[in-house]
């Protein structure tokens, strides 16, 4: 369902380490999402919009550039115009769960600890490498951390504690050709339980 | 053309006096709702594309300024833009040949762009080095208090057909239909990164473009559908470090929006609101200028 969006019902373990980038990444490591918590109501609304249908070539960029103008490389949005409608949720609130490992791309001064400093610091103080957003950058999403000792917020009424939700993409493998692998998501009180990522049951 | 090297985020208020901000395409080109609450709604994609026509109009296609989304609407400028080729030596010689060549067309795209370095563009590449996510990120803009659309009935003295002429035997009349807000204030929320500036090259001379094309956008932005729009206030908070040194929404609930008049009566102009920024709750190391 790319065409007229639709989205999932609830945020994917790959838009939540997504968001977790935004505030701190380092190619030394890497997201792991763990639980996702629903801690609003699952509902959805429509927009339409108008959009551009087409992508901008690198070969017509190439041309220009020997040319050395950019007299005719535009796209003019009339005539390329797409009405598409998303389908999307609103008034959602999560509570994410992760942890990070090290990639072998972690030299020898990168440690865990010094990374987690990192991200709670920022996380704590409201920094962001550029603002987190909820799947598309038009729906910003705001963060806080939630401090260890402190009681995990209590789900909005009207939360289903329980639901199938389906199969769900997971992340997107990109060591092996961007390939997407998917998992069973299945909220449980309230909470999704994410398998790890080299789990049996996260299928390509 | 250094990047800017603070991270900000701005809150934007605008309004419309009888005229249709932005039409639904689903429901007949009604002004948008919120189905839950009745609250207008304008696309952050509306407001980019009035930002990319100002400043189309303010710098005529300059060097550095083209605009790669274009209506034809603002196509003017079919004189020969004045350019500066650009010598681009790639970073880094280690990287496999198509992506560095890839980063070449990037980087071109986002000197000689002000869109593409302002909002980003998606250039379709083998590897994924073509897309450039823009610094500058612009939330929905909703209104402030619920509103409600007219349908205004309106005749035409003439009609487009011989046909229809026949039909109505000489009587050449037919009937539109406009759809407007009598009053509408909206708040829309953006944001500026200042690392992804560092990646595009969006510069300080850009940032203060972008204030001045949403303090000046509906000036050149007048028809028949949108009635009066205004720009209202700009509030922007700055950041010290690049990173930011406070949550956005907190910066933003620092913004009040509060009715000046009696609540119970529909509001129909700028007049019956208070805008009030408490200074006294802004964090450490954030400041707040209003630069409209």
């Amino acid at each position: 369902m790319k065409v007229e969006r639709v989205s999932y019902d609830v945020i994917t373990p790959s838009a939540a380490r997504g968001i977790l980038e935004a505030i701190h990444w380092k190619p030394a490591i890497r997201w792991h999402i763990d639980r996702i918590h629903v801690l609003k109501p699952i509902r959805f609304e429509s927009i339409r919009r108008n959009e551009v249908g087409g992508k901008l070539s690198p070969a017509s960029v190439a041309k220009a550039m020997k040319a050395g103008s950019t007299a005719g490389l535009a796209t003019f949005v009339d005539e390329d115009r797409q009405q598409r409608a998303a389908t999307v949720l609103r008034g959602v609130r999560y509570l994410i769960e992760a942890h990070f490992e090290l990639t072998d791309r972690a030299g020898p001064d990168n440690s865990v600890g010094k990374h987690l400093d990192i991200f709670n610091r920022r996380a704590r103080k409201g920094q962001c490498f550029h603002a987190p957003c909820l799947g598309v950058r038009e729906f910003p999403a705001s963060f806080e951390l939630l401090e260890e000792g402190v009681p995990l917020p209590e789900p909005a009424p009207g939360v289903e504690a329980n639901k199938d939700l389906g199969w769900m993409l997971h992340d997107i493998d990109f060591s092996d050709g961007m390939t997407p692998r998917f998992f069973r998501a299945r909220m449980q009180g309230g909470v999704i339980e994410v398998p790890p990522w080299q789990a049996g049951e996260v299928k390509a | 053309m250094t990047a800017i090297a603070h991270r900000y985020e701005f809150v934007y208020l605008f309004d419309v006096t009888n005229g249709n901000p932005n039409g639904d395409p689903d429901a007949g080109n009604l002004p948008r709702l919120d189905p839950e609450t009745n609250r207008g709604l304008v696309t952050d994609v509306a407001l980019k594309r009035k930002i990319r026509n100002f400043v189309t109009l303010d710098k005529e296609g300059g060097p550095g300024y083209a605009i790669y989304m274009q209506e034809k609407a603002v196509l003017n400028n079919q004189h020969k833009r004045a350019y500066d080729a650009l010598e681009i030596k790639p970073e880094d010689k280690k990287l496999p040949k198509d992506e560095a060549r890839a980063r070449e067309v990037t980087a071109w795209m986002c000197a000689n762009f002000f869109d593409v370095r302002t909002f980003g563009a998606v250039m379709t590449t083998g590897v994924n080095a073509g897309q450039v996510r823009g610094p500058v990120q612009l939330g929905f803009a909703t209104s402030i208090e619920p509103v409600l659309p007219l349908e205004i009935s309106i005749t035409r003295m003439a009609v487009t057909t011989e046909k229809e002429a026949e039909a109505q035997s000489g009587d050449n009349r037919t009937m539109g239909r406009k759809h407007i807000l009598p009053y509408g204030l909206y708040r829309a929320h953006g944001f500026v990164s200042a690392k992804l500036a560092e990646r595009t090259g969006f510069s300080g001379d850009d940032l203060q473009l972008l204030w001045r094309a949403l303090i000046n956008m509906f000036e050149h932005d007048r028809s028949a559908a949108r009635g009066e729009m205004a720009a209202r206030k700009l509030i922007v908070f700055e950041h010290q470090s690049a990173m930011g040194d406070a949550p956005a929404h907190v910066l933003f609930d620092t913004v009040r929006v509060a009715r000046a008049t009696d609540e119970d009566r529909p509001a129909r102009s700028f007049a019956d609101y208070r805008i009030s920024v408490d200074a006294e709750a802004l964090p450490r190391g954030v400041g707040v200028r209003e630069y409209l």
